[in-house]
């Protein structure tokens, strides 16, 4: 056969099949016999990076919000969510600022803020 | 699957006389296959029959029939099936086989063990439906094994062979197991059908709840597969990886015949080749798929001639036994090569010869080899026509001379005259 060293591949790979807790936040390998048979990907926070930072508007929740979960209904991102008090928090580190929950809100509570003209942070 | 369904259903040896289409739903029902899915198309409709109606009547307990509207979507369905961690199978044929060619891609690059039947049929158009290996050899780079029959007992035994090797975790590839339409498919012959402990004992497992180790559906594990890979990423390498596990798959071909002749008595030489009266033999020819059963009566009859010939039956295209042609090459004084597909514009216009051309290169061997095309699209070739084959290697050997008739360097045999 053609190389016989190749049977020794690196069994690394093979961690993949473990749980997720035992298996590797992330896949590292060397050279293409340490890899697995076919590429696969791990579902990690912020794996094409922190998609805030594309933002030019912000949204905040004002003081008159009803709680009526409209916005979190409507986010395409899925990053509002409901705390314990049952208010709407929006995480800011993965918003992209597409608006479309200011322009849902039926009570005009959330306000789209340029992000050069918001002081702190 | 539970485990007291599959105590119900045990099948002792038995001999049936039955076609070659239903030998390959046999086959299926003996490797335990999980999810089947299958479009029916000629000459391939009979093993979809056959499958459903081992399933409709419960003779498959555990098994799920998936009926689609296309081959396309046959291989999907496969493909996500055996991405869950499924022993599956189906068969399709000539225009169908292209229909799916996509989606096979899609399973051989996610690396599953998924055995397809190819009852091979001549490529549209012109409509034919009759035996021609084009189709399944149109799928050479694929990355998929492939492999071709001779007999009503070998399609049923090479489907078994090939769930070992295909789901060995070091080859972990797709396969395409092929019998010329109707001259197998249609016709009846006895076949063994194994004992189903025999059976379970020669396969690997099924696989359990956790699937295969490279590839699976658990939300307790989630994974992401089928991303992109940009070009300064790994996808060279998987792809290399691919041919490792083709050429590796090889060695697990000739261990997986030398098991199954241990358990159940029947030899197909060393899995990759088949030698028939070639130890001795001054002319050799090489044959794949139904004409090479003929051929050995035609050996046979020639050997009574008192003519030294002899014949190797090619039983894998993918991966090429290039080791097994190079010897063989070797021991003869001249070799032909049959081709029962076409490979246009290729060396020889034939696929299989052109390989064997190529393995013999860089080497010391200077066998000629005399590439022949007969029996396309299902024309016959009669027992005198592969006398004719082997006398003109006969001739050629002797003055050492090429035939005359050749067109581009082949003997296209067989061609009609009109007088």
């Amino acid at each position: 056969m053609s190389e016989s060293e190749s049977k020794s591949e690196s069994e690394k790979w093979k961690d993949i099949n473990k749980s997720k807790e035992e298996r590797p936040k992330v896949q590292e390998y060397k050279n293409w016999k340490e890899l697995p048979p076919i590429p696969i990907s791990f579902a990690i926070d912020a794996s094409i990076g922190r998609t805030g930072d594309w933002r030019t508007f912000r949204p905040i929740i004002l003081e008159g919000c009803n709680k009526c979960g409209i916005c979190w209904m409507y986010c395409p991102e899925g990053i509002i969510k409901k705390n314990e008090e049952g208010e709407f928090e929006i995480d800011y580190v993965f918003c992209k600022g597409c608006g479309i929950c200011a322009k849902e809100c039926p009570t005009d509570n959330i306000k789209m803020v340029r992000e050069s003209d918001i002081e702190d942070d | 699957m539970t485990e007291s369904k599959q105590k119900d259903f045990i099948q002792p040896r038995q001999t049936k006389v039955v076609k070659g289409n239903v030998a390959t739903a046999y086959a299926a029902k003996s490797a335990r296959v999980q999810v089947i899915s299958a479009y029916p198309i000629t000459p391939q409709t009979t093993v979809v029959e056959k499958l459903s109606e081992f399933a409709d009547s419960g003779m498959m307990p555990g098994t799920q029939y998936i009926k689609v509207e296309s081959e396309h979507s046959v291989m999907a369905s496969i493909v996500g099936a055996s991405i869950a961690g499924t022993r599956t199978f189906t068969a399709t044929a000539g225009q169908g086989l292209f229909y799916m060619y996509e989606m096979i891609h899609w399973a051989s690059s996610s690396r599953l063990p998924i055995v397809t039947a190819i009852v091979s049929r001549g490529v549209a158009p012109p409509w034919n439906i009759w035996a021609d290996f084009t189709d399944v050899i149109a799928c050479r780079d694929t990355g998929w094994l492939s492999s071709f029959v001779a007999t009503h007992q070998e399609i049923y035994d090479e489907i078994l062979m090939s769930y070992k090797v295909c789901e060995d975790f070091d080859v972990l590839l797709p396969k395409f197991v092929a019998y010329g339409g109707f001259i197998l498919s249609h016709t009846s012959k006895p076949v063994i059908i194994e004992d189903q402990d025999l059976v379970d004992e020669y396969l690997p497992p099924l696989p359990d709840e956790k699937g295969w180790p490279h590839i699976f559906i658990d939300p307790e594990r989630p994974m992401m597969h089928g991303n992109l890979i940009m070009p300064s990423g790994f996808y060279s390498e998987f792809r290399l990886k691919i041919h490792d596990a083709m050429m590796r798959a090889a060695e697990k071909i000739k261990e997986a015949a030398k098991e199954f002749e241990k358990m159940f008595g029947r030899s197909y030489g060393n899995g990759l080749v088949q030698k028939y009266h070639l130890d001795d033999a001054d002319v050799g020819i090489m044959i794949y798929g139904d004409l090479a059963l003929q051929m050995e009566q035609a050996v046979d009859e020639l050997r009574d001639e008192g003519y030294k010939v002899g014949m190797v039956k090619l039983r894998h295209f993918r991966p090429f036994p290039i080791e097994d042609v190079q010897e063989i090459a070797k021991s003869v004084r001249v070799l032909g090569v049959v081709d029962r597909a076409t490979a246009f514009g290729s060396p020889t216009g034939g696929p299989v010869s052109s390989e064997v051309k190529a393995a013999l290169y860089n080497t010391d061997i200077k066998t000629p080899i005399l590439p022949i095309i007969s029996g396309l699209g299902g024309r016959e070739v009669s027992l005198e026509e592969q006398k004719d084959q082997l006398k003109a290697l006969v001739k050629m050997y002797e003055t050492g001379e090429l035939p005359e008739d050749l067109i581009h360097g082949t003997l296209w045999h067989g061609k009609l005259e009109v007088k």
